[in-house]
């Protein structure tokens, strides 16, 4: 099966292609249905491919696919190449196997949508950008599945572009990952003047010949491509805004294919990360501000997505932290674990919002437990799960992050038990004010204009019961709810198909050993259930019952720590002003004088030009006789000089 | 007896230059004619007497050919004259500055 490793990006590709053709006359179902099948025959051949992988016996198990010499200028040999080893794998499975799921569900959520196959047009060509992404074999064509995600993002955030909000939320996360984009090009540069390859193994070959200081600089401007595709501090405010994109784009942003491709990065380039401790520090200290910085706004926003995008903004500062401490085994396992709950509470909170009819606020949900059963059980282990509470996937892949931060900076560790606390209590307090407390969403209110998310079709009236959702909602439901409940059995060490067994070989030495005792490790997952099992208690006994407690929302935590109006302030303003000043000064002085400026210098050399042309005949005659005179007289001149 | 070569040739400069005043400062279309006839003439003159001094034949052919593009020249300017005249009785030159910028 390794053989046919490019029909894993191909099918999803081929899907694009289907739709692209003829989607519209396929329609709503079977557009869906058709896009579905495309990328769950991608998981099969992911299966496939991952088993054949498994018999590979090395002490690294890599296989590589060389399809065509994609740019063959004199030193610049780039390959379009397929790169397969048990950490490309990973991705590859968890991200064919989500997004069949997450496609699955849309068959439903999308319907009777008027660009329905355009929806799954773009959904298939950002699953097959992902899989370029983690199965290039070097940074060129890593970058274009880069920019493919980056564009596809763009589209699905602005999925509903009718609405202004959904048409400038797309703008912003195309502008916040371009900046990232920058920071990966220059690195790209940066790579290639020092070792003449952009192929991952030459470049771990010939880590001596770039020099420490130019690895610290690759990382960091690496780091900077990162933080905006992973939105990461400081450019993380893409990401929340980007819940303007229908509820399935939200989950297979946060949960498959695009916001874990930063933490793959980072990964795929450990050698070099492990070799500038400098990088990798900074790399620790971005990720636990970051998983700070956003569980406390999490702690106050109504927009259920909204919550659940800083949650994962939170949860990736993690994963960050983690390989900043070089904790890879730790990072990719809280990705797989959060692909699962993440994915699952997106899902989850899609199905709320359908059953409400498109109602996002928090303050108007409530006691939905009654309504939606199916979607509160499956709901709630995702809740447990991201909140750490054992025996829940969550559990084992923060406390494996937690561990190794503790061992390897202590200081970062109480920021990361901080969090952890913060995490059980303000997804609690979504839990309980969607699903438990009053049926809110009965009453008669005012809805204000700006933070309606539901748009005009029951402005200032009650919303009729909620509803559960369509099987094909929640068959996706069930079976990742079974995965995140589940998952934590990858943590299983002395397993032979532990995470660790499977996955450490890539990184060999560059991995952090914590060196831990038994009973440490002990005391401190014991602090960790607690400290969840502690938030989940505070949060729900605090929300359950009342909807309003302004004192826990302040607007600090409301606004975000006011970062977009910092952005304004710093960068946006004065930029205006710039374009202003373009506007009233540059482009009418300046542009418009200098061309007019021409224009007029014409018009005034014409008129006095044209003073000479008398029309008299003498003139021209007295014009011609000078004229000759001056010739003969120079040409006397020279007779004479001579 | 020889006259020398100078004399013709200042002849041919006296020439030319009173063709040249009376194309400068004569209004009478006609009288300008004849003025740059005159500088052809003289023209043709020094060619001739170049033509003698050098022993060389070129300037004499040079001479026909002038003679033939000034008749072409008499026929072209002595119509647009009678065209002139045709519609105007008392045309003088500077009347005859349609052309003015």
């Amino acid at each position: 099966m390794l053989g046919v490793t490019y029909l894993i990006i191909l099918l999803p590709l081929l899907g694009f292609a289907v739709q692209l053709v003829g989607g519209r006359r396929l329609g709503d179902p079977v557009a869906g249905g058709v896009a579905t099948a495309f990328i769950g025959a991608s998981f099969v051949v992911s299966v496939g491919v991952y088993l054949d992988l498994l018999t590979v016996h090395a002490p690294v198990r890599t296989y590589t696919q060389n399809l065509w010499t994609w740019i063959p200028v004199g030193d610049l040999q780039v390959h379009a190449r397929l790169f397969v080893d048990p950490l490309s794998m990973t991705m590859v499975l968890f991200i064919t196997g989500i997004s069949a799921l997450i496609h699955l569900y849309s068959i439903g959520y999308m319907k009777g949508d008027r660009d329905y196959s355009k929806f799954f047009l773009y959904m298939n060509l950002f699953v097959a950008s992902m899989l370029i992404l983690v199965l290039g074999s070097n940074m060129l064509v890593t970058y274009v599945g880069w920019e493919g995600v980056g564009t596809c993002s763009y589209w699905l955030v602005s999925f509903w572009f009718t609405r202004e909000s959904a048409a400038s939320a797309g703008k912003k996360a195309f502008v916040y990952n371009r900046i990232g984009d920058v920071g990966f090009l220059l690195a790209i540069f940066l790579t290639f003047d020092k070792v003449h390859s952009l192929e991952y193994s030459t470049i771990f070959a010939n880590l001596g010949s770039i020099g420490p200081g130019n690895i610290t600089a690759i990382c960091l401007l690496l780091l900077v491509g990162v933080m905006g595709k992973s939105a990461q501090i400081p450019l993380f405010p893409w990401l929340a805004d980007a819940m303007e994109g229908p509820t399935p784009v939200s989950a297979l942003i946060h949960a498959a294919t695009m916001v874990t491709a930063g933490v793959y990065l980072l990964c795929r380039i450990n050698p070099l990360l492990h070799a500038s401790p400098d990088a990798a520090l900074t790399v620790a200290i971005v990720g636990g501000a970051t998983a700070f910085v956003a569980a406390t706004i999490a702690c106050a926003q109504q927009d259920i997505k909204k919550v659940l995008a800083y949650s994962t903004v939170s949860q990736l500062g993690y994963m960050f932290l983690a390989i900043g401490c070089g904790a890879y085994e730790a990072a990719i396992f809280l990705m797989v674990a959060h692909a699962f709950f993440k994915g699952l509470l997106f899902l989850g909170a899609g199905s709320a919002i359908h059953g409400l009819h498109d109602e996002q606020d928090l303050k108007r949900m409530g006691n939905l437990r009654r309504y939606m059963p199916l979607t509160f059980i499956t709901f709630g282990i995702g809740w447990l799960s991201i909140a750490a509470v054992p025996p829940l996937s969550g559990f084992w892949a923060k406390g494996d992050v937690l561990e190794n931060t503790w061992a390897a900076h202590p200081a970062l560790w109480v920021v990361g038990i901080l969090t952890a606390a913060l995490t059980a209590y303000y997804m609690s307090r979504l839990t309980g004010l969607a699903f438990f407390g009053k049926d809110r969403w009965a009453d008669e209110v005012a809805i204000d204009a700006t933070t309606d998310m539901a748009g005009s079709h029951h402005a200032g009236g009650t919303i009729t019961e909620p509803h559960e959702s369509p099987r094909i909602m929640v068959i996706p439901l069930w079976i990742l709810a079974f995965f995140a409940a589940i998952a934590g059995v990858l943590a299983l060490s002395n397993n032979h198909f532990s995470l660790s067994h499977w996955i450490d070989p890539v990184f060999g030495s560059n991995l952090f050993d914590d060196n831990l005792t038994s009973t440490a490790k002990l005391a401190l997952s014991s602090l960790d259930a607690v400290i969840a099992v502690v938030g989940v208690l505070v949060g729900l006994r605090l929300w359950m019952a009342k909807a309003e407690r302004p004192s826990l929302e302040g607007a600090f935590l409301r606004h975000s720590w006011y970062i977009n109006e910092l952005y304004d302030t710093v960068f946006g303003r004065p930029l205006e002003r710039v374009a202003a000043f373009s506007a009233s000064v540059i482009d009418p002085k300046v542009i418009d004088g200098g061309v007019n400026g021409v224009a007029t210098a014409v018009r005034r050399s014409g008129s006095l030009l044209r003073r000479t042309q008398t029309g008299y005949l003498r003139n021209y005659v007295l014009g011609i006789v000078l004229g000759t005179v001056l010739v003969l007289a120079f040409m006397l001149t020279r007779v004479w000089w001579n | 007896m020889t006259v020398s070569p100078d004399w013709y040739l200042a002849l041919s400069a006296v020439l030319f230059a009173i063709g040249a005043l009376g194309v400068l400062v004569r209004r009478n279309v006609l009288v300008m004619f004849m003025c740059v006839e005159l500088m052809l003439n003289a023209a043709n003159l020094s060619f001739v007497t170049f033509a003698r001094t050098l022993h060389d034949i070129g300037g004499q052919v040079l001479v026909f050919f002038v003679l033939v593009v000034a008749a072409a020249e008499v026929v072209v300017g002595l119509g647009l004259v009678v065209a002139i005249f045709r519609r105007r009785a008392n045309a003088t030159a500077d009347d005859l500055h349609l052309m003015k910028g």
